[in-house]
């Protein structure tokens, strides 16, 4: 060998050693961490582990674990493994997560790079949090994502957030009740009706009330018609809104579900509201022993553990029911909210009837991230945040229920992922996608209070419907004291500071974007 | 070398200021501020904040809600650590275990304890239900109740807190003087007689003491309500405590509840005092 020769051989061995050492980590890091596959994407492993943090450090806040917190965790320890970066991740409990991402806020503090918090407190957080650069914006992920949740992350026309988890409160039930052709002819036998999937809240409660206090899944324990989310103070305002959107979200009265737009009036009072709060109260009646102190914890065990034969809220009860150990596996459906067969119209002050019942689907809040506008790091926190939905990982968080990832993305409404990956039934696929979707493409949505002080809103009129549901108060009674207090906090806050925000809710709600 | 004693007392007057008079301090100036969700800054509004607590009707609701369960539950707490006190003074068998085990559920996390009372009232599926089922008596709505929620988060206090009382009224007892017992043994008096006429009365100022500790206490119930019921159904369970930490933490309404913690705190002072005046009456028969 000759010297020439020597050294390039020499070279050529030194590059491949030094490709071989810089070479990805990534594939030992996916089985490791349960990653199927590395999918192609903007954010992808083999994309973050080109990255060099090393020396750097990424502070993070989000719930505790299990929900968000544990693929937060997760996620960080893999972004850190690739990129070198130091990822510290605070874990709070829900009650205390707003007081702790606020007061850094407030007092000028650069506590967390990322935060991990429910969309609805955007209209709060908005002037403390980092504009998503156009980078990510056009990454493959975001590309993805529907226009709902697209429209959840903006704020003045600019994304703020940065969207990882789909919300929404649908109907869940029972097939094998609804559609056993025994059960179906005892209930005409009995009722003088056909048994159907609930068209309008008035139908959910007549079904639920027949089927409480009936062993009708044959386990020699009672069930119960309905399992509601009715603990106050514990996410109840999200089912009441539910109960309430089809009598008071007019399709062809736009300006304002909570508020009329322009005077800024509370409309929580107004007959639509009191009409979904009375069937709220009546069906109290058909809840499990101890309904009416359910949280979401209870809502989730209740359907998803068999008690109940219907339910509504977010994917959990749903996902719950559909482990792979659940007795009630592929034995549950998805359907959209109830509607209402009269609606509130407010411009001219009386009921309209509507032949097909009107659907106010709840774009309920769910949890979403943001980066702080004070980080050193925003870079690397955008960074974390692709890839914490990059498709991979996404794909391996949607299939843990206990992480409260959802779909959000056109990609995820796929039914053959469902039933292939993860086992459903044909039915019990079809139903949940096509529901899903189906509310992305409504014209006719109902999203969260996203203003600030938000958090006053929500806590007064939790408050008051508790009052009614306790029959401390009647329901007129008990919505005139939230009107009487959300006019307070209008007061506060300001008029017009409340309205600007208002508004965008108003054009989610109107479809003016 | 007189005036060189002071700086000895420095330490203790630096953590006193820290940790009990600038926090006070602070909380007064925020009390007359907006401080908010939307409003961070310590501007001067003067009392707005303390007429809207005069007018918030739920507030005095729940401090009157927090008042009878805090005398009823501290009278009940007196009562069944008075018995127990009693049941463990004289000599009898396993004194020292039942001690011990008398004394469990207060070393007991209060938050980890609601977690689990939550669970044996659960209607659905907890034990104190089924118990009732299988002794042929009805399911009892414990949480989902107005007066049955309230009965459990009282439930919950005296059994965690009766150790505290019982402890105290332990200490008081092997402490009292054998005379007047062996006085009253030699007059022929009984034992109900010998306890009102001697061993409670030398037990009142331990009592009062114990009381009046456990009333103080007893003010602050939060954990319970938190965990078990979040102040519901409706208000039904809701206390001070509790409502001003879903406006101070849950709202984030600064300003306002520094205001309520204030209102509370000085409500609390002159409310306790007169109690332990009142107690010093009626047990001892004289002022203080």
């Amino acid at each position: 060998m000759n010297k020439n020769k020597f050294l390039t051989t020499s070279a050529i061995v030194s590059m491949l050693s030094m490709q071989m050492l810089a070479a990805p980590v990534f594939a030992s890091d996916i089985e490791k961490y349960g990653i199927e596959k590395d999918f192609a994407g903007t954010c992808n492993y083999a994309a973050t582990d080109a990255k060099d943090y090393t020396g750097k450090t990424l502070n993070i806040i989000t719930h505790a674990i299990p929900v968000i917190g544990e693929p937060t965790a997760l996620h960080a320890k893999q972004f850190s493994k690739l990129t070198g970066a130091e990822v510290n991740v605070v874990h709070v409990p829900f009650g205390d997560l707003f007081q702790r991402i606020m007061i850094p806020f407030q007092s000028g503090k650069n506590a967390y790079d990322v935060l991990f918090y429910p969309s609805l407190w955007i209209g709060d957080l908005n002037r403390f949090l980092e504009p998503v650069p156009e980078y990510y914006q056009n990454s493959t992920g975001m590309q993805d994502v529907t226009v709902n949740y697209k429209g959840v992350a903006t704020w003045n026309g600019e994304m703020l957030q940065y969207p990882m988890d789909g919300d929404r409160h649908y109907l869940k039930y029972r097939t094998d009740v609804f559609d056993d052709a025994d059960v179906q002819a005892k209930y005409k036998a009995d009722t003088g009706r056909d048994l159907k999937v609930p068209e309008t809240w008035a139908d959910y409660n007549a079904v639920a009330a027949y089927f409480t206090n009936k062993d009708w899944d044959g386990d020699g324990e009672p069930n119960f018609g309905s399992a509601e989310v009715a603990k106050r103070d514990d996410l109840m305002f999200s089912a009441f809104i539910s109960r309430v959107a089809p009598f008071a979200k007019h399709p062809d009265v736009p300006g304002g579900f909570f508020f009329d737009l322009e005077s800024m009036q509370p409309l929580v009072n107004t007959p639509g509201w009191v009409k979904g709060l009375e069937l709220f109260i009546d069906a109290q009646k058909s809840f499990p022993p101890g309904g009416s102190n359910f949280g979401l914890g209870d809502e989730i065990f209740s359907f998803g553990g068999g008690q109940t034969l219907m339910s509504y809220s977010w994917d959990d009860a749903f996902i719950q029911a559909q482990q792979k150990d659940s007795k009630i596996r592929n034995k549950v459906a998805a359907a959209p909210l109830p509607g209402a067969s009269e609606v509130w119209n407010r411009k001219t002050a009386q009921w309209d009837k509507f032949e097909t019942p009107n659907r106010a689907p709840y774009i309920t809040w769910g949890w979403t991230s943001a980066v702080s506008n004070i980080s050193e790091e925003k870079q690397m926190a955008f960074d974390y945040l692709c890839f914490f939905s990059s498709e991979s990982n996404t794909e391996h968080d949607l299939q843990i229920g206990r992480y409260g990832v959802n779909p959000y993305r056109n990609s995820h409404f796929d039914v053959s992922f469902w039933k292939d990956k993860l086992g459903w039934a044909d039915k019990t696929a079809e139903t949940y996608v096509s529901t899903l979707s189906g509310m992305d493409k409504s014209q006719n949505r109902v999203f969260d209070l996203r203003v600030p002080g938000v958090s006053q809103f929500m806590s007064a009129m939790a408050a008051g419907v508790a009052e009614a549901m306790a029959g401390q108060k009647t329901p007129q009674e008990a919505l005139d004291g939230v009107a009487d207090e959300w006019a307070q906090i209008v007061e506060r806050v300001g008029k017009d500071r409340l309205r600007d925000a208002y508004a965008q809710v108003v054009d989610l709600e109107d479809n003016n974007n | 070398m007189y005036k060189a004693k002071y700086f000895f007392l420095l330490p203790g007057l630096m953590v006193l200021f820290a940790i009990i008079i600038f926090p006070l301090l602070f909380t007064i100036r925020v009390s007359f501020s907006s401080w908010d969700v939307f409003q961070p800054d310590l501007d001067f509004i003067g009392g707005k904040n303390y007429s809207r607590v005069f007018e918030d009707v739920r507030f005095w609701q729940s401090l009157l809600r927090l008042s009878i369960l805090s005398i009823v539950s501290v009278g009940l707490q007196f009562v069944l650590g008075f018995a127990l006190a009693l049941a463990v003074w004289r000599e009898m068998r396993f004194k020292r275990i039942l001690r011990v085990l008398f004394l469990i559920p207060m070393m007991t996390t209060p938050v980890v304890m609601s977690v689990v009372w939550r669970t044996i009232f659960h209607e659905s599926l907890g034990p104190a239900n089924d118990l009732l089922l299988k002794l042929g008596l009805g399911s009892v709505p414990w949480l989902s109740d107005n007066l049955a929620a309230f009965i459990s988060i009282l439930t919950v206090e005296v059994w965690q807190w009766t150790p505290f009382m019982f402890l105290l009224l332990l200490a008081g007892l092997v402490s009292l003087p054998k005379e007047p017992f062996l006085a009253a043994a030699i007059d022929g008096a009984g034992p109900i007689r010998t306890f009102w006429q001697v061993t409670f009365p030398l037990m009142a100022p331990i009592s009062i003491g114990a009381l009046i500790i456990r009333l103080i206490e007893a003010s602050k119930i939060m954990d319970s309500v938190y965990v078990m019921t979040s102040g519901g159904p409706g208000t039904a369970t809701e206390t001070s405590s509790y409502y001003i930490y879903i406006r101070g933490l849950r709202e984030f309404q600064i300003g306002y509840s520094s205001a309520l913690s204030l209102t509370y705190l000085i409500i609390m002072i002159i409310s306790l005092t007169l109690i332990a005046k009142v107690l010093m009456r009626v047990m001892i028969g004289k002022e203080a």
